[in-house]
């Protein structure tokens, strides 16, 4: 008696718990109703237009850089992840409108909290913020990230000198 | 795909690497090497490490609205026993740290670390004595993820790029991610 109680019973259950089960996997397969999943790699989510992720620095149309080395994202940053180098422009190597350039800029992608105070601080709207979210990297140098990873590419109509195009030399360091 | 390989040695991965030689991986144990990495990159049950904000994302990636479980990495662990990846999600105080390491030696090989964020990769804003600057002064860490916090895409595409890496195996070699996975100023530099 208990048994077949118990069976029957049980069976039941089980067979109310796998219908919810199959009425979700139908609902999915059958496209009855949109899936909630965003399939990511193939498929990207739309970011909100105040998303705040990887640097980037911009130029003018002209091809010259906005960015003319004053520091003063490297003095807003909160978290002191910005390096900030200046130099002199001359007539003969012109990196930007301004009276200097950053002959070093980096950033360590790793110590950056992405507040966005650099964007905020900067007199020329030299760097940006952009949506680009996908920054993770297997070592740990590979997250300070230079100039040349950071400042945007030249555009190909541009008025620049080649000098500017080129890669700029960085000493290795261990330290970070 | 296995021609474009770049000799890396993966100095701060736990995996012990096996040396065959100058011949190479033997065929057999080439092969048995794939199926073990597509096992185990296909199973990568992460530990719940969550020690602050990042643990917020870090739950959300599990949603169903990112749905963690296409690659096989859904089922957290609360016991160190039964995880193969350690997700460092959040700042590491000094008082963490041992207790951080102790975990790590529990979990069983091969295991894998996650640093998640800027307070575990770096310490992010907190520079100060109460927090570890860096969870691999304690731990080896496999990948880093920057953000505050890294969004669930973001820890996805750490993931992604983890199953990369442990596909490329215990022969102690990294294959070249595929274009999908390239930054576009990497593709430029070359």
């Amino acid at each position: 008696m208990g048994f077949l109680t118990n069976t029957v019973s049980g069976a039941k259950a089980l067979a109310t718990g796998f219908s919810i089960t199959m009425k979700h996997f139908l609902e999915q397969q059958l496209k009855i109703r949109p899936t909630e999943t965003v399939q990511y790699p193939e498929q990207r989510r739309e970011q909100f237009p105040r998303t705040r992720w990887r640097h980037v620095l911009t130029r003018y149309e002209n091809g010259l850089e906005k960015c003319i080395g004053c520091s003063l994202c490297a003095g807003a940053c909160p978290a002191r992840c910005i390096y900030v180098e200046a130099a002199e422009n001359t007539d003969s190597a012109r990196y930007s409108p301004g009276e200097r350039y950053a002959v070093k800029y980096e950033i360590n992608m790793l110590r950056c909290i992405f507040c966005g105070f650099c964007q905020d601080a900067c007199p020329t709207g030299a760097i940006v913020l952009r949506k680009d979210f996908e920054l993770a990297d297997f070592l740990r140098d590979d997250n300070l990230y230079t100039k040349e990873m950071l400042l945007e590419p030249a555009p190909i109509t541009g008025v620049i000198p080649l000098a500017s195009i080129g890669t700029v030399a960085r000493e290795t360091t261990a330290a970070h | 795909m296995a021609r474009s390989v770049t000799e890396m040695s993966f100095h701060d991965s736990a995996t012990p690497v096996p040396s065959f030689g100058p011949g190479g991986t033997p065929f057999l144990l080439g092969k048995l090497d794939e199926v073990v990495n597509w096992a185990r990159r296909n199973s990568i049950w992460p530990l719940t490490f969550g020690l602050a904000c990042c643990a917020i994302e870090m739950m959300a990636s599990v949603s169903s609205r990112f749905d963690l479980s296409r690659f096989g990495a859904e089922v957290f662990r609360a016991s160190p026993r039964q995880a193969d990846l350690m997700i460092v999600a959040g700042r590491v105080s000094t008082k963490m740290g041992p207790v951080l390491r102790q975990i790590y030696d529990q979990m069983p090989n091969p295991k894998w670390v996650l640093s998640m964020g800027a307070c575990a990769s770096t310490g992010g804003v907190y520079n100060n004595y109460a927090i570890i600057q860096g969870v691999d002064q304690i731990v080896p860490v496999d990948i880093y993820v920057p953000g505050c916090p890294p969004s669930p895409d973001a820890l996805i595409y750490a993931i992604i790029k983890l199953q990369e890496k442990i596909k490329a195996g215990n022969s102690g070699k990294l294959i070249e991610l595929s274009p999908l996975f390239k930054r576009p100023e990497a593709a430029a530099r070359g």
